[in-house]
Order: structure tokens, then C-alpha cells, then sequence
């Protein structure tokens, strides 16, 4: 028996917009979801009434989650300095946030400088830099004990060239969530 | 959801000990001294079995004397005559070639892997002998008895002691991407050979630093996420973990007398401060409080004094402070936006910098002098680095790049003559630190 039939047109459309829904809305399989609930154990369970526990399933990304994906994990600087830059506020809070709401999640900030100048020098600008972003993450509610910091200066380049286009990309703090 | 990591890897020289002749480098004068001693190094003569002798002492002189950017060596094809003996030596054949100085020698047998050399040196104008020695070598050491030769004849011809014998500290970066890097801590003779791979890591190596004995080297290691302080001892490949302290573990160097290290530590504070540490007692000493960087200490000869780099002004400058807590700071560098990475002179007058000018991008090497802030630039490039004077003061070994590959040159102190010299194709080399004299 298949029990996709017993699913009105209405509740499968609102489960196709959430799927292709906004940005803030959590994505939804609807098949999953079908599949889920039509299994050979619920075969007849239509009139056992409502007694059962809602498990949640892992349909995908969730916002928290989403901003902490890979392409949102860099942080990037001017030349010899470590302010934070506006267009990075958005991103910190989210990370910031998750990590006040999931105590048990850490992340690893590696501080990063380009190659011009000393390179213990350079490991002292990638310390203030991933100590400038830590700062952030714990104003947004994140526990100390949650964000350590490594300072790798120029010795993990991020893009191998000498000009300003490579140098911009290497002046960076990686957040590396666990 | 998190980044993909690679487990990090560490290898120490226990299980290197057979990696030698890794990341080879050859020495190529790039622009020499025009006043060169033009020398003649005639093949040394061959008493022993088989036809011909194990090792060509004469020709590894002429490289190391070449090399050193004093002196020209006549092509043996162009030699008249070959004596192996002053007594053989007709000087007229020489001074048409207008040669200045004539080695001449012998390598005889004298047992079971045992040898011996004989060699004198002439002044080819007075037909006088300037040296005349004689020396046993098992073969193993028969390359670092000639570099032995080389030494003595550099100083006879020069006044400074050679430095032949000494050997060179770097790192090797290899990385065929960028998720697969592989870190090296080498230590190689002065003209490259024997290369030995004494640290081995895919987390960066740092910073390496020679103990005032030649016996140890420091260094930093990112194995396991986290900065630390080394100190591994050459003959044995045993390594000690000075400091593991939260935050930033950098910049070790030995104090003049071997006791202590300087160090720079970040303390989880996200600044760094200078530090003393004693080695036997692990008694830490704080030098500078501030909010500024301060770091890439280096001693005073006399071990007083601390030389460190800070942007407490805005930018990285050079400044001393005495090596005792809470002693007040002098600024030493004014000439130039950027000043860093000092490193005092043998003599202790002067200071090798990295030096980037007014209204310039270059990063070059100069040298400071400390008593009234002068700068005299030595190098061409504009990424020069991390400047390490031989022991006799002659010369600075620093790192460069040649078509974007980290490689590491040579300039006299007079800045008369350049070396570039040559590593192995796809590896970045950088941070050469030259060993002290050894020990006689």
C-alpha cells in the first residue's frame, strides 16, 4: 500500500516551498519526510491516534550551520593590521551565536599574516588577528574555554604568489570548527 | 561542516640518520670581488693502490676558495706543468699564466680506509712557500680535512678566518598542493654537502638557532595545532620541549654563554612579549610588557643587552633593552619604515637587519650600526630575509627568492660580493642560520 496518497496536495506544497524556501527557512526533504512516515510499521497506523515521539532528521543544513561553512570560515585583513573589517560582523555573529547556543562545539582560530616582513614578526600580527576574532565570538555569548588561537604568521600561505591579490588572501584568520 | 584536516606528522633524527644528500645546494658567485687572487690547484699526486686517488682534494680547495668570491682558479687544462712537490715547481711556468698562488700536494695510503696529505702553498711573484703541512685523514673525512685546507689558505691569503668547516641551519618547505606540505629542518656543510634532514614535519618548522657549542639546535614546531620550543641535540637526534606555553612559542636563541634562551611568547594575551628563559632551571624572566609586538630577540655579545623588534612606534623598528625585567627601552633603527629581525655581528658593532625604506616596497638586508643608526643596504632582492652572519664576520646568509621559489644567497659585509646559491626544484628553502666556528 503506498500511503503517498493519503498526503493532501496541500501539505505536500507547503513541504516543496520550505524546501526551496528563503534563507531562513530549514530545508526540508520532503521525501525524506514521506518516506519516514510510510514505512511497513506504520502501514496501518492511521487510526492508532497521535501518541508517537517526533524524532528529529537531518535534512540538510541548518542556519547556524550554514554559517559556518567553509566559505564562511576566513576572515580577512589589511596590510599590518587587525581590525576586524564591517562586511565580517554578520558572519562573527553567527559564529558567535552558535557557539553560545552549542556548548560543546569549539573552534581552532589560526592567525595568518602575508610574507613581507619578519616571519616572527608575522607570527605576532597572526596572533593579534585570531585574538581580534576571538574577541568577537566571546562579546556574541561564546565561553573562553570554546575558542583557542594558533598563530601560523607566513608559514601557512593560503595562495602562493608575491603581489597584492595573493598577500590580501593570505592576511586572513581560518576558523576551524569542531 | 568542519575543514578537512590532515593528522599532523613529526619525524626526528633518529629515523633520518640515513637521509643525507637531501635538498643538496650549490654555490654559484652571482657577482664577485674584481681584484681576484688568480690561483693555481694543481691535482694533487697519488701514491696508493689503484690508478687514481680516492678524493680530489685540490679540486674541492678550488671550489670552496672560489666560492668564497677572493679568488680564480686556473682550468687544468690550461696548467704547463703538474708538480705535486715544491721542489718540482718551475715558477716561470706559472708566472706567464700570471698566477699568484700554487697549491701543490700529495694523498698517499697509509693503511686500511687511512690516509695522508701533504700540500705547500706558494707565492708564485717570490717564488716563496707560504704553507707546508702534512695530515693524516680516515676517508670518511678526507671532503672536511681539505675544507680544513681551505680555511688555512683563505686566512693565509685574507687575514679572516675561513669558514669552510662551519655548517648551515635551514628549512625546506615541499608542497606538490596545498593540503600536502612537508617541512624540513636541514643542517649542511657551508658549501652545501652532506645535507642531513634533522627534523622532519607536516606542520611548520621555525626559526632554528645554533647553541654557542654547535652541539644543539632550537627551533619551533606546530605539531599538534600549537607552537613550541625545541632543543635538539645534533649527535644524538634527542630533542627536549623547552616551552609549550599558551599562545605564540617563538623566536629561540641562545645566550651568548648557552645557559639561557630569549624567547618571545605570546602568553594567550595576543600580544608578544621578550623572555628570558634558563635552560637547566626553567626559570622564566619577563623583559618586555606591552601591548605592542615585540619580538625576534637576539643578545649583546657581552649577553647584557637584548636586541628585539617592536611596532610600539606604529611600525617594526629595532630596539635594546637591557636583559634583566623591566629594563627601559632604547629605539635603535630610525631610517627606514620597516626594521626587524637584528643580528649582532660577530664583532658585536653591527647589526644585520631586514630593512624596508622610505617610500620603498623592498624588504632588503642592511646592516645597522647601533652606536648612531646608520643603514647600508647590502642586498637586491624585495623579499629578503631572515640575515645570519658567519662566524668570521665576512659574510650574511640570508634567504631571497628567485621566480618565486624561496632560495638562499650570500653578501659580504662590504657588499662586493653576491652568491646565489641553488636548491632542488620544487622546494621553498628560507631561515639559513650559520653554525659558530667548530670546535678546534
Amino acid at each position: 500500500m503506498n500511503m503517498n496518497r493519503f498526503i493532501p496536495m496541500s501539505a505536500i506544497l507547503a513541504l516543496l516551498l520550505a524546501a526551496c524556501g528563503g534563507n531562513d527557512t530549514t530545508p526540508v526533504d520532503p521525501n525524506a519526510g514521506v518516506a519516514e512516515s510510510s514505512g511497513p510499521a506504520n502501514s496501518t497506523g492511521i487510526a492508532n491516534g497521535s501518541n508517537g515521539v517526533f524524532t528529529p532528521i537531518y535534512t540538510g543544513e541548518t542556519r547556524e550551520e550554514r554559517a559556518l561553512r567553509e566559505e564562511n570560515l576566513i576572515v580577512y585583513f589589511e596590510f599590518d593590521r587587525s581590525e576586524i573589517r564591517p562586511e565580517f560582523n554578520a558572519m562573527l555573529a553567527a559564529h558567535g551565536e552558535y557557539l553560545a547556543n552549542v556548548a560543546t562545539a569549539t573552534v581552532r582560530l589560526e592567525g595568518h599574516a602575508d610574507e613581507r616582513g619578519s616571519r616572527e614578526y608575522n607570527i605576532g600580527l597572526g596572533e593579534r588577528r585570531a585574538l581580534a576574532v576571538r574577541q568577537v565570538l566571546l562579546l556574541q555569548g561564546a565561553q573562553p574555554s570554546q575558542v583557542t588561537t594558533v598563530s601560523y604568521g607566513e608559514e601557512r600561505a593560503a595562495v602562493f604568489g608575491s603581489d597584492e591579490e595573493s598577500y590580501s588572501r593570505n592576511r586572513r584568520v581560518e576558523l576551524v570548527v569542531r | 561542516m568542519a575543514l578537512f584536516r590532515w593528522r599532523f606528522w613529526i619525524v626526528t633524527a633518529a629515523a633520518l640518520a640515513a637521509t643525507t644528500t637531501h635538498a643538496q645546494l650549490n654555490v654559484t658567485v652571482t657577482n664577485g670581488n674584481p681584484d681576484l687572487i688568480s690561483s693555481a690547484f694543481v691535482p694533487f699526486g697519488w701514491q696508493g693502490t689503484g690508478s687514481a686517488a680516492p678524493f680530489d682534494v685540490a679540486a674541492l680547495v678550488e671550489q670552496d676558495l672560489e666560492n668564497s668570491g677572493y679568488f680564480s682558479g686556473l682550468e687544468r687544462r690550461n696548467m704547463i706543468s703538474r708538480p705535486t712537490l715544491g721542489a718540482q715547481i718551475n715558477f716561470q711556468d706559472w708566472r706567464i699564466l700570471d698566477v699568484d698562488i700554487l697549491l701543490v700536494g700529495q694523498l698517499a695510503q697509509a693503511g686500511q680506509d687511512q690516509y695522508q696529505i701533504s700540500f705547500q702553498l706558494f707565492d708564485v711573484t717570490r717564488g716563496e712557500q707560504l704553507l707546508a703541512f702534512r695530515i693524516d685523514s680516515a676517508s670518511d673525512d678526507l671532503r672536511a680535512t681539505s675544507h680544513r685546507i681551505s680555511d688555512m689558505i683563505y686566512e693565509e691569503m685574507t687575514g679572516i678566518r675561513g669558514i669552510f668547516s662551519t655548517r648551515i641551519a635551514y628549512i625546506t618547505e615541499e608542497r606538490p598542493n596545498l593540503q600536502q606540505r612537508t617541512f624540513r629542518l636541514v643542517v649542511a656543510d657551508a658549501d652545501g654537502a652532506n645535507a642531513a634532514v634533522i627534523a622532519e614535519a607536516s606542520q611548520p618548522l621555525m626559526s632554528p638557532a645554533w647553541s654557542p657549542d654547535g652541539r644543539n639546535i632550537a627551533y619551533v614546531s606546530f605539531e599538534g595545532d600549537q607552537a613550541a620550543i625545541y632543543s635538539q641535540t645534533l649527535s644524538t637526534g634527542t630533542r627536549t620541549r623547552v616551552s609549550a606555553r599558551a599562545g605564540v612559542n617563538g623566536a629561540p636563541v641562545y645566550s651568548p654563554d648557552g645557559r639561557m634562551l630569549a624567547i618571545a611568547l605570546s602568553q594567550g594575551q595576543g600580544n608578544l612579549d621578550i623572555y628570558t628563559l634558563e635552560i637547566a632551571t626553567q626559570t622564566l624572566r619577563r623583559i618586555t610588557e606591552n601591548t605592542s609586538i615585540d619580538t625576534d630577540p637576539e643578545w649583546s655579545r657581552d649577553g647584557q643587552w637584548l636586541y628585539f623588534t617592536s611596532d610600539r612606534a606604529g611600525s617594526a623598528q629595532v630596539y635594546r633593552v637591557q636583559a634583566v625585567p623591566n629594563g627601559q627601552a632604547q629605539r635603535v633603527s630610525f631610517e627606514g619604515r620597516y626594521n626587524a629581525d637584528a643580528r649582532v655581528s660577530p664583532d658585536g658593532n653591527q647589526l644585520a637587519i631586514v630593512h624596508r625604506g622610505e617610500n620603498q616596497e623592498q624588504d632588503r638586508i642592511a646592516l645597522l650600526d647601533p652606536s648612531n643608526g646608520e643603514v647600508f643596504v647590502l642586498s637586491r632582492g624585495f623579499l629578503d630575509e631572515s640575515p645570519s652572519f658567519a662566524p668570521n664576520g665576512a659574510l650574511i646568509i640570508y634567504a631571497t627568492r628567485d621566480r618565486g621559489q624561496g632560495v638562499l644567497a650570500t653578501v659580504s659585509t662590504d657588499g662586493q660580493i653576491h652568491q646565489r646559491i641553488a636548491s632542488p626544484a620544487g622546494a621553498d628553502v628560507r631561515e639559513p642560520v650559520w653554525s659558530p666556528f667548530p670546535r678546534q
